[in-house]
């Protein structure tokens, strides 16, 4: 029950956060949805690392390396340490400048502009904000079953108490829980909602800086108090390399080259996902960024080695679990090896990254209220006060609109990790959008919906492709199996994943996306002289560029 | 453009760098005893990542959006809550 109780202080100390930024704020719609672009550096860093952390990062990694291996690294945090810091320094800052100079707050709201066109926004802000909705959804998911996990009963032996429950009509043992998922959910869905409902971007930003501090000190305390109680790490690294099972743990024999290759190109996404772009524009100076860039691999690899690791060790520690089982690794590990208070830190520290949920419904809510809302109705017929209040509204609705899904549809959460996985090569495929908007003059608003169009395409394909070739897929270990041999190896199917040719889908749509912005762009006719004036100012080398002194 | 070309080549040589298949299917040598070379090869790439970032702050830094010119909404008044 202690670990519940420190995660109950936790939601409570976060609430706080939130109506602090409440009276510290200002009754502006730029206050409310990007705190009046007054963020310092320190703030900026953590609270844009937060906002890009997952449940994933934490509970999925160890789960992932405890079945692939160290390789996992790699694969997502290595690669993001390089490519995410790159594509703040060049998008992030350009973002933050057009924010500033002409008022933007969100992505639609800059292509539209740019390219002269309400058509090819709306199109924009459908796609993400339909990639954006699983996340919520999983968020509230994790949110449930995280506090029904830490607020399991368990009689004097620690062993579960069970208790007899109807599921389909079946009556069933299932261990008991002070806390149920729904009740989880509920909770999870109010205190998230009031936050970013009074705090608006500024309690989001003060949540999430907390937040990743709070992971980064509790992680690593975990981490070394595994290693204590463990006596180091020396002989179960030995045990691992000396049991035929365990050994590929050790090195990336089961990951292939192409699929290692192919994952470089993921962290593409972070920069094009609403809720980071919108974060960019929340800086008070763009020299927020150096500091940003800077420390960003570094707190990549603070939060995924020892995550990463600890896979290795649950390896040892707990062999023989299956991919869906060894999601919760870290958790196991921190029971054996750690008192209930750090477990319980620990647990809350979980929660924050699930909890990530909060900048990504404030994000819809702004898409809503700018992209859809004022854009449509007309900015000019709302108040100051009216705008902040529909977007307190969308807040409202979307948390209630996610916690009844996630109700709903509890059995089916493997659908929107699903819609998760290919959202995250979808978002991915728009970089190259985003870079032609910025940086390319001559780029069009048919490049840009012909781009749009091949990623809406490729994400539906590769996900018609997953679910018909389930039935062919290998097992871990065995070849790579032709979805249709008359194709030869152009579609291949593995354990988890569609390839073409052994690269993951996301490397085509990307290079699609890419060449379609570009053959489509110079087939058309480029945006009026104003507007590229107006984004490319003569004597600049950049769209933002208008020296004022 | 004398350091596009550098910074450029910089940026291809470390993500090629990401792609270490010399230590794909080896552990050892352990680094301190416990951590396979291929986790602490990409531990320091992690590092050399932040490098790369202090490179680009230091020579590539778009100093001209220092002085953008703020956006005024200046027919819009403070609301009440």
């Amino acid at each position: 029950m202690i670990p519940a109780l420190v995660v109950f202080a936790y939601l409570a100390v976060i609430l706080y956060i939130g109506i602090f930024a409440f009276r510290k704020g200002k009754a502006t719609s730029e206050d409310y949805f990007v705190a009046s672009r007054s963020l310092g550096p320190y703030v900026f860093l953590l609270s844009l690392f937060g906002t890009n952390m997952t449940a994933f990062a934490i509970l999925g990694s160890s789960g992932l390396a405890y079945q692939r291996g160290i390789g996992v690294y790699g694969l997502m945090a290595s690669a993001s340490g390089l490519v995410i810091p790159l594509s703040i320094f060049f998008i992030g800052t350009r973002l933050w400048a057009l924010g500033k100079r002409f008022g933007h707050m969100t992505q639609v709201q800059f292509f539209r502009d740019r390219w002269e066109c309400s058509f090819i926004g709306t199109v924009l802000f459908a796609l993400t904000a339909v990639m954006l909705v699983p996340y919520i959804i999983i968020g509230m998911m994790g949110g449930g079953h995280t506090l029904e996990t830490l607020t399991t009963v368990n009689d004097a032996a620690s062993n579960s108490v069970m208790i007899e429950v109807l599921r389909n009509g079946q009556t069933i043992l299932e261990p008991k829980h002070w806390i149920s998922y729904e009740l989880g959910s509920a909770i999870v869905a109010v205190v998230v909602m009031s936050y970013v409902f009074f705090g608006g971007m500024r309690g989001t930003a003060w949540v999430n800086a907390f937040q990743t501090v709070m992971f980064l000190t509790f992680g690593t305390l975990a981490f070394v108090l595994i290693a204590k109680n463990l006596g180091g790490f020396d002989h179960i690294v030995e045990r691992l390399a000396a049991n035929p099972k365990t050994e590929g743990l050790l090195t990336r024999a089961r990951i292939s080259q192409q699929e290692f290759f192919s994952y470089t190109f993921i962290p593409l996404s972070a920069i094009m996902f609403p809720h980071i772009a919108i974060m960019c524009m929340t800086a008070e100076k763009v020299t927020a960024f150096k500091k940003t860039v800077i420390f960003y691999p570094l707190c990549i690899a603070a939060i995924w080695l020892p995550s990463v690791f600890l896979g290795l060790v649950a390896a040892d520690q707990f062999p023989g679990l299956k991919p869906g089982e060894s999601d919760d690794v870290i958790l196991r590990l921190l029971t054996a090896n750690t008192g209930v208070v750090v477990a319980g830190f620990l647990g809350a520290a979980i929660m924050a990254c699930v909890m990530a949920t909060d900048s990504q419904i404030l994000a819809l809510g702004t898409m809503f209220t700018k992209d859809i809302v004022s854009y449509y109705a007309g900015a000019e017929r709302f108040s100051e006060a009216t705008v902040v209040w529909t977007g307190r509204a969308f807040v409202v609705t979307i948390t209630v609109v996610a916690y009844f899904i996630a109700l709903a549809l509890e059995d089916k959460a493997g659908i929107f990790e699903l819609a998760i996985r290919f959202a995250f090569s979808g978002f991915a495929a728009l970089a190259p959008v985003m870079l032609a908007a910025l940086f390319w003059k001559r780029s069009t608003k048919w490049g840009a919906l012909a781009a749009a169009l091949w990623v809406a395409g490729t994400m539906a394909g590769s996900w018609y492709l997953y679910e018909m070739s389930a039935g062919l897929a290998p097992k871990p270990g065995q070849s790579f199996v032709q979805i249709f041999p008359v194709l030869g190896d152009l579609f291949l199917r593995s354990p988890g994943n569609v390839l073409v040719y052994g690269f993951l889908p996301v490397m085509p749509m990307v290079l699609g996306s890419a060449f379609f912005m570009g053959i489509v762009s110079l087939l058309t006719k480029a945006p009026s002289r104003a507007t590229l004036e107006k984004y490319f100012p003569a004597n600049a080398d950049s769209p933002t560029a208008r020296q004022t002194k | 453009m004398k350091k596009t070309i550098p910074l450029t080549l910089l940026v291809f040589v470390v993500y090629a760098l990401h792609q270490d298949f010399w230590n794909w299917k080896q552990a050892e040598p352990l680094l301190s005893g416990f951590m396979p070379i291929g986790l602490a090869y990409h531990a320091g790439y992690s590092g050399v990542a932040a490098l790369v970032m202090v490179v680009f702050v230091k020579f590539a830094w778009p100093a001209h959006l220092e002085n953008v010119e703020p956006y005024r909404a200046d027919n819009k008044t403070e609301a009440k809550r």
